[in-house]
């Protein structure tokens, strides 16, 4: 056991050396357009500049963490630079460096979003996490999964509903929302009469996204669900979605 | 229209009979450029001008297109892994507890975490002295949590190993929301610790987190907040 645990190590460790002897000129290279670039010895800005790199001179990129670009120089000089610095470097082209970042000017061409929220639903604890592809600028389809977590009884449910944003462009922008799902329902065990059931739900709402900074939102929104039970009466829930985290990609 | 439109289908079967007649006699090949439309051409075919047409250009500048390729910039900002350790689960003794952690660094001070963990309980001081008296089944003593937390490197440095080695690290604190699955039972947690991470190379991270699960229980007969303590080593891997 340990041995195949040690040989898996090695086998990883010699697959990192040969990432690492990999020729560079599969790495993107760069030159420097500013008067210089300061290399610090990690990916954060208390760490201290050890290494600058000239105006004309070219250094390879190695990769990025966060906002911070780890490169390397001809003299294999190795360090982190800041993304403020970077934007000012050029591609072999002489084209400034694209870093393709998705700023809040374009952040509604990317399609893709996810996140997690945290609530109210009906009294109970609510722990929510979505994800949505948007068609165009306003609408979007989201997949929205529930933890229900109550004193007297625990579930879940998986909802798909349409979200439209009014103003996408708004820092501060209202949405609405529409859709379906399946709600799990799991009394506790100490009631009488319980039992698991499963029932169709349906929601109206509607919320507020805030764009924070680069890729990442607030959102907060609050839902009018009608459970569909197998009971006489349906029953109505609110829940509330006091905030949340999103990122879109 | 009808009449137009009739005139125009005549012009252009005129023009398409008349113009390869006109580029086989003429054979004038530094003539002037295609006809860009049947209806150009057409219009020439009807003015009798029937000068001829080249099939391609005389200067033919067999240059390609530079494909610029732009290399990606591989971003690392993906941590996952695995760790191992100890829970203290309260009235129910110490135990080994293992999980998974996806963590996702958004700034260089900031980042958001996953942890799925897994661990077992023992037994109640109760039923210890009672002897035989079971509060809970053995599958209701199966203890499983997750956490969705977000945390903040409040303080990040370098440790000096000799003379020659530096490595990064960071001190930080991590606070979230969750779920605890015990004695039959899903609980929502409230989670708060810190830990601290050493980065032996630029692509993996090893940890050691000490983390408080808070939640409500009534297991034991009266409502009760239950805090139980975990202390735990990982390692993860950038990606």
């Amino acid at each position: 056991m340990i041995r195949s645990l040690l040989l898996v190590l090695v086998v990883v460790f010699a697959a990192s050396a040969q990432a690492g002897d990999k020729a560079d000129d599969k790495l993107p290279k760069i030159l420097i357009a500013d008067p210089y670039i300061e290399l610090h010895s990690g990916p954060g800005r208390g760490f201290p500049i050890f290494h600058v790199v000239e105006r004309g001179q070219e250094v390879v990129i190695i990769k990025r963490r966060t906002d911070w670009f780890e490169v390397r120089t001809d003299r294999d000089v190795q360090g982190w630079v800041e993304r403020s610095q970077m934007l000012a470097t050029l591609e072999p082209t002489g084209e400034p460096l694209d870093l393709h970042e998705p700023a809040r000017e374009n952040y509604m061409s990317r399609r893709w979003q996810g996140g997690v929220m945290a609530g109210d639903f009906g009294g109970a604890s609510l722990i929510s996490a979505f994800g949505g592809y948007a068609f165009s600028d306003n609408l979007s389809i989201e997949l929205t999964l529930n933890h229900i977590l109550g004193e007297f009884s625990n579930g879940g449910s998986a909802t798909l509903g349409l979200m439209h944003v009014f103003v996408p462009e708004w820092r501060l922008s209202p949405y609405f929302t529409l859709g379906t799902g399946v709600i799990y329902t799991d009394p506790k065990s100490t009631l009488v009469k319980s039992e698991d059931r499963t029932d169709q739900i349906g929601y109206v709402g509607g919320g507020l996204q805030f764009y924070l900074t680069r890729r990442f939102m607030l959102r907060s929104e609050y839902r009018h669900n009608v459970i569909f039970t197998h009971r006489d009466a349906n029953e109505e829930v609110k829940e509330w979605k006091y905030l949340g985290f999103a990122f879109f990609f | 229209m009808e009449v137009s439109g009739l005139r125009l289908l005549f012009l252009i079967a005129a023009a398409s009979s008349a113009l390869p007649g006109c580029a086989w006699l003429g054979g004038n090949r530094e003539a002037a450029p295609e006809p860009p439309q049947p209806i150009a051409s057409a219009t020439q075919a009807a003015a009798g001008t029937g000068k001829a047409t080249p099939d391609r250009p005389i200067i033919d500048p067999q240059v390609e297109r530079r494909v610029i390729k732009r290399p990606k910039i591989e971003s690392e900002d993906f941590e996952i892994g695995l760790y191992g350790g100890i829970l203290s689960i309260e009235d129910f003794e110490s135990h080994a507890v293992y999980g998974a952690r996806l963590a996702y660094n958004l700034t260089e001070d900031f980042f958001l975490e996953g942890t799925l963990g897994r661990s077992r309980a023992g037994r109640t001081s109760y039923e210890t002295l009672s002897g035989s008296a079971e509060i809970l089944t053995d599958s209701q003593r199966d203890y499983t949590y997750y956490a969705l937390s977000a945390g903040w490197n409040a303080l990040p440095g370098e440790v000096f190993v000799g003379k020659d080695r530096a490595y990064n690290s960071a001190f930080y604190l991590v606070t979230g929301i969750g779920s605890t699955r015990f004695a039959g039972d899903d609980a929502f947690t409230v989670s708060g610790g810190f830990g601290y991470r050493i980065l032996p190379t630029d692509w993996m991270a090893v940890h050691f987190d000490v983390r408080d699960y808070v939640f409500d229980t009534d297991l034991l007969g009266k409502k009760k907040i239950v805090n139980n303590l975990e202390a735990h080593l990982g390692l993860s891997v950038f990606f």
